[in-house]
């Protein structure tokens, strides 16, 4: 399976990880390798089989919907590279 | 002093027990080691102060009725929250990261009254079999022979801190078989339980439908011993299971006569070198004269576990690392003057993420993108549950528990510089067990003709994992397995 930069730089957008445009032909050839490896599921047969959603049969556990937990401000904003008046800041969003 | 560190689990708690050793002094001894151990970059944040402070608190509450690793000095995984302690899973982008909560895994050890020496080194979010991803260098094996060697990974600091008897367990997790590789190249026991039997709250997250945190220790014992403390239900993590969790050491009694151990044929790979062709038999053979029916089984699917694997680890993966945006933790870029929130995004992964970490994010993101879900991510999620069909079936047949070997190699040098899918390679005996939810160990079986321990591993029936402790303790007690590394560092 061959990746052009295109989609290698289509994929790195989605991502959100910035990659320089001299970097992209590598990065190309290795999801080319990584994809090509993958590609052997090709090889088997799964007519009728159901894709896997939890590997222990299980049904999630249901609780009481109240309020189990809160007022925790500063610690949530205890680790924030920027927080102010109580908020996480970030760059502008909206011009 | 240095004595003390390489007690097992077992021997300190029945000396503490006898009131003939504190945990002050084992503590002591471990804390020195670990000191000293800088040439292993195992231990990556130390904690001396909070490990005294427990040490003194178990002491004080020692005696016959202490909780079952009062006063026991262990290393945690870099991947545990700890509160109040550096926890950035080997990544930069997690530098300065100190969490405001304890994850439920080292709760319930601190609540058993364990004591921790401090963080220990890993691949980066666990990605890796080498230990070479980590932010912080990688972590070095004790066993040496001319070149350093890698302890393994993901959990490469545990082990090697673990072999070099820096502290007397530790902690590791496995989503690939990031406990069982590094446990067997480095000469000690490890075991990934049954998925939900370890609750993964307050665990940064690789893959969430395949991680698993288990005990890495000295031996089979040790880790029925920690792995007791570590499970049971927890109403934080939706998939914990809720059932009961049996006494785990009460089941070594070593007797396994009339089980029956299945050996798999695909699991004879072409190529593997004849030392491991030769631990398997002679691991067989031991089973067999204690008395356990040997059956050959067949598990066809085996060979599309890998694949499978590096389709639904990087989806889960994609998906879970996209919390780290620079917006509520960790590492944020600097901006340039007109850069928006995408470029901070950007900018801020680019240089908080790894290569292979990137890598593995984006061929996650490829493989969940618009038209090719179907194609990769639903067709893998197919896969996996033939996989697990194929273990279902054996178990079925009346198969117990089924021995393979844990690596495909002994441990390999520290910058062999494989290609990403050769180092993908490590995991072709572990990876099955995490499709298919099931439990499996690895213990030390014996040595290759350099000198370096190579490891056997079992794999249990869901939930069983006292029965596969006991036929791993048999194993154990059959291999005697005695080696340590030379100390040099």
């Amino acid at each position: 399976m061959s990746i052009d930069t295109e989609t290698a730089r289509r994929v790195a957008k989605l991502a959100r990880i910035k990659v320089e445009d001299d970097a992209l032909p590598a990065l190309a050839q290795e999801f080319g390798a990584i994809l090509g490896f993958i590609e052997q599921l090709n090889e088997v047969d799964v007519d009728g089989v159901e894709p896997m959603t939890s590997v222990t049969p299980q049904r999630l556990k249901r609780r009481e919907d109240v309020v189990t937990d809160g007022d925790q401000q500063a610690a949530v904003l205890k680790n924030a590279p920027d927080a102010r008046e109580g908020f996480f800041a970030v760059p502008k969003v909206v011009e | 002093m240095s004595e003390l560190s390489k007690l097992t689990i077992a021997a300190a708690r029945d000396a503490m027990r006898k009131g003939d050793l504190t945990s002050a002094e084992l503590t002591g001894a471990c804390l020195a080691e670990a000191d000293a151990s800088g040439a292993l970059n195992a231990f990556v944040h130390h904690t001396p102060d909070l490990a005294m402070e427990q040490a003194k608190a178990a002491d004080a509450r020692a005696g016959a009725d202490a909780p079952s690793l009062n006063g026991i000095p262990l290393g945690i995984k870099d991947l545990f929250c700890t509160k109040g302690v550096p926890s950035q899973a080997a990544s930069r982008i997690l530098e300065g990261f100190k969490p405001e909560y304890e994850s439920t895994v080292t709760t319930q050890l601190f609540d058993a009254g364990a004591v921790m020496l401090g963080k220990l080194n890993m691949d980066e979010f666990a990605m890796g079999s080498s230990n070479e991803t980590s932010v912080y260098g990688n972590a070095v094996n004790p066993w040496k022979i001319d070149a350093d060697l890698t302890p393994g990974g993901s959990s490469g600091g545990s082990a090697a801190a673990v072999a070099a008897d820096l502290c007397l367990a530790a902690t590791g997790t496995d989503t690939g078989g990031s406990i069982r590789q590094p446990a067997a190249f480095t000469g000690i026991t490890g075991i990934k339980p049954t998925y939900g039997r370890v609750s993964r709250w307050g665990i940064v997250a690789f893959a969430s439908s395949l991680d698993q945190a288990g005990p890495m220790t000295k031996d089979v014992r040790d880790s029925a011993i920690m792995l007791q403390a570590m499970c049971g239900h927890d109403p934080k993590d939706s998939t914990s299971a809720d059932i009961s969790v049996p006494d785990f050491e009460a089941a070594l009694t070593g007797d396994i006569k009339g089980k029956t151990i299945g050996i798999p044929k695909e699991y004879r790979m072409d190529g593997m070198p004849e030392e491991i062709e030769k631990l398997w038999s002679d691991g067989t053979a031991m089973l067999k004269d204690a008395g356990a029916k040997i059956v050959d089984i067949t598990l066809p699917h085996t060979k599309y576990a890998l694949p499978a694997y590096y389709v639904i680890a990087p989806a889960e993966a994609s998906s879970n690392l996209a919390r780290y945006d620079g917006v509520r933790f960790g590492h944020r870029a600097k901006l340039e003057q007109g850069d928006g929130i995408t470029e901070m995004y950007e900018k801020t992964r680019a240089e908080g993420f790894g290569a292979e970490v990137q890598r593995r994010v984006m061929v996650g993101t490829y493989v969940l993108s618009a038209g090719f879900y179907d194609a990769y991510y639903n067709r893998a999620r197919k896969v996996r549950a033939l996989i697990k069909r194929d273990f279902e079936t054996v178990f079925a047949d009346g198969v117990d528990a089924i021995l393979t070997p844990a690596t495909p190699s002994a441990a390999f040098e520290l910058g062999a510089n494989f290609d990403p899918i050769q180092m993908y390679l490590n995991d072709v005996f572990t990876v099955t067990v995490n499709l298919a939810g099931l439990p499996g160990i690895a213990i030390p079986a014996g040595l290759d003709a350099k000198g370096l321990p190579l490891g056997l591993q079992l794999i249990g029936k869901p939930w069983e994992e006292a029965e596969l402790l006991n036929v791993a303790y048999s194993l154990e007690r059959a291999a005697g397995f005695v080696a340590k590394p030379a100390k040099w560092w």
